[in-house]
């Protein structure tokens, strides 16, 4: 790598906390975001919570013409950007913002509007008018486009969507343009406002969803037995990625180095995963050696671990294969326990954690675990129910999407 | 002020965030409201949708001021 890239931002609004302090504090507590839905009236859908974000008013940060104009999506997208550009400390006065780019990713984009008027049109007799914000409300890379309108920064501009491996890939194709010196800083992340009635629904018709409606909040239960699928959330993280030059010239806080990343596809289904866990492996293989580390120099993975049947067993397996028997050194985690499944924002949330876990010496805990699956190693230290404490020098966040995307970051201390 | 002056400024000001005190008559809405070409033809999809009627593309090009709009749906919806 020709460049070193580290972190020197971030913000995130999630369904445990809506900013990186309250977000630590409801990681370290082991707090479940899962509530009964409340965006819309989910009665009689067969998965009737998620992890909501709470308390969240739009007027708050936005002007009333721009809530109006913008979908929650990518309302999100611009209170973290914002969280994170501040928290990282440049001078907006004076940085040269043509070397600055947002990379921003979501799995979806702004399927609230994309469902209010679509519908609208359904019941339209003749032929139906759409709203002119249809379109720059709906698709994907708004949220990048808006980012780089509020704060005049010019340089690359786009938005990888990768399902659930969205925010994943947008860090790394930040760290990219970094290394080939395109840009000095990138404010990079994902996005997700999918609690609609079509999100639950169409989610709930893979048998993707949980359906432990008595009971939302132990629902997310990754690594147990009787985990039944992933709980939806929503929110957002972001990150400020700069070249360690830039950082180090200006003076900034560095929280983490980017040390190494993998992407790659299974090559296999779209939506299950390919029973061996080659791709798996070889994804988490190429970020140990982008890293230059062995298996015993990492101490944290913050896994996808969804909470779904087939999924675990497979992400476990890969892990086992890759670290042998310095997996049992591991703590090992899945933060969407507490936060459900972010989609295309997860992966920013989840580096976003493992960083907390650099930077303040916790691992983050596996909540809801009741019975061990006789499928899964007993020995490995999923940090069951509780935080554990821990000198934590590398963290892995792996990000796995629907049609096969894999992808692995790793980040270590400076 | 009539009850359609009212309707349409009502509109206005929802839809382009702005003060009741900036829509006056004289007021165009891409050069004192902010509104840019997005705005303009949702503010006439509202009208249409608020009073149940058609605007021809080349009747709202006509309308540009807060005026303009006013005395358009006047002579339309009191036909």
């Amino acid at each position: 790598m020709s460049k070193r890239v580290v972190v020197t931002g971030i913000g995130a609004l999630t369904p445990i906390g809506n900013d990186v302090s309250s977000f630590m504090e409801g990681l370290k507590q082991g707090v479940s975001g899962a509530a009964r839905i409340t965006r819309f009236d989910a009665t009689g859908f067969r998965t009737d919570f998620a992890c909501e974000v709470k308390n969240f008013n739009a007027e708050d940060f936005l002007d009333r013409k721009e809530v109006r104009r913008i979908d929650p999506f990518a309302q999100y997208a611009m209170v973290v950007a914002d969280q994170a550009i501040h928290d990282c400390g440049i001078n907006l006065d004076t940085v040269d913002k043509s070397r600055v780019g947002v990379i921003w990713g979501s799995g979806i984009g702004g399927f609230t509007t994309f469902e209010e008027e679509i519908e609208a049109a359904g019941r339209a007799v003749g032929v139906p008018k759409y709203n002119p914000f249809l379109i720059p409300k709906l698709i994907v890379n708004i949220a990048a486009g808006h980012i780089s309108i509020k704060y005049g920064f010019s340089g690359v501009n786009f938005a990888p969507v990768s399902a659930c491996a969205s925010a994943n890939h947008a860090v790394i194709l930040a760290a990219d343009n970094i290394r080939l010196g395109r840009v000095d800083m990138v404010v990079c992340g994902g996005s997700e406002a999918a609690v609609t009635r079509a999100g639950i629904g169409g989610f709930s018709s893979m048998k993707a969803l949980s359906t432990r409606n008595d009971d939302p909040q132990t629902a997310s239960r990754p690594f147990d037995k009787n985990r039944d699928g992933f709980v939806l959330g929503e929110g957002a993280g972001a990150l400020i990625l700069e070249s360690y030059e830039s950082a180090k010239a200006r003076g900034a806080k560095i929280y983490a180095e980017l040390l190494g990343t993998g992407m790659n596809a299974d090559a296999y289904h779209i939506t299950a995963p390919e029973p061996t866990g080659k791709g798996v492996i070889q994804c988490m293989q190429f970020a140990m050696k982008e890293a230059g580390l062995n298996t015993g120099q990492i101490q944290y993975i913050n896994v996808h671990g969804t909470s779904t049947p087939l999924g675990d067993v497979a992400e476990t397996n890969a892990i086992q294969s890759v670290f042998g028997d310095d997996a049992y050194g591991l703590n090992i985690s899945s933060t969407k326990s507490m936060t459900g499944h972010l989609l295309g924002a997860a992966g920013a949330i989840e580096a976003i954690a493992s960083i907390l876990a650099l930077n303040h010496g916790f691992i983050p805990p596996t909540i809801n675990h009741f019975e061990d699956d006789p499928e899964i190693d007993a020995k490995l230290n999923f940090t069951f129910n509780e935080a554990q404490q821990r000198d934590v020098k590398a963290v892995m966040s792996n990000g796995f999407g629907f049609g096969g995307h894999n992808t692995s970051l790793i980040f270590g201390r400076v | 002020m009539s009850d359609i002056a009212e309707r349409v400024k009502k509109i206005i000001v929802d839809k382009l965030g702005v003060d009741e005190s900036e829509v006056t008559s004289e007021a165009s809405f891409t050069n004192d409201l902010g509104a840019d070409s997005l705005d303009t033809v949702e503010l006439i999809m509202e009208f249409e949708k608020e009073f149940d009627i058609s605007i021809p593309d080349e009747q709202a090009e006509n309308i540009q001021t807060v005026g303009h709009a006013i005395e358009y749906l006047e002579s339309q919806v009191s036909a």
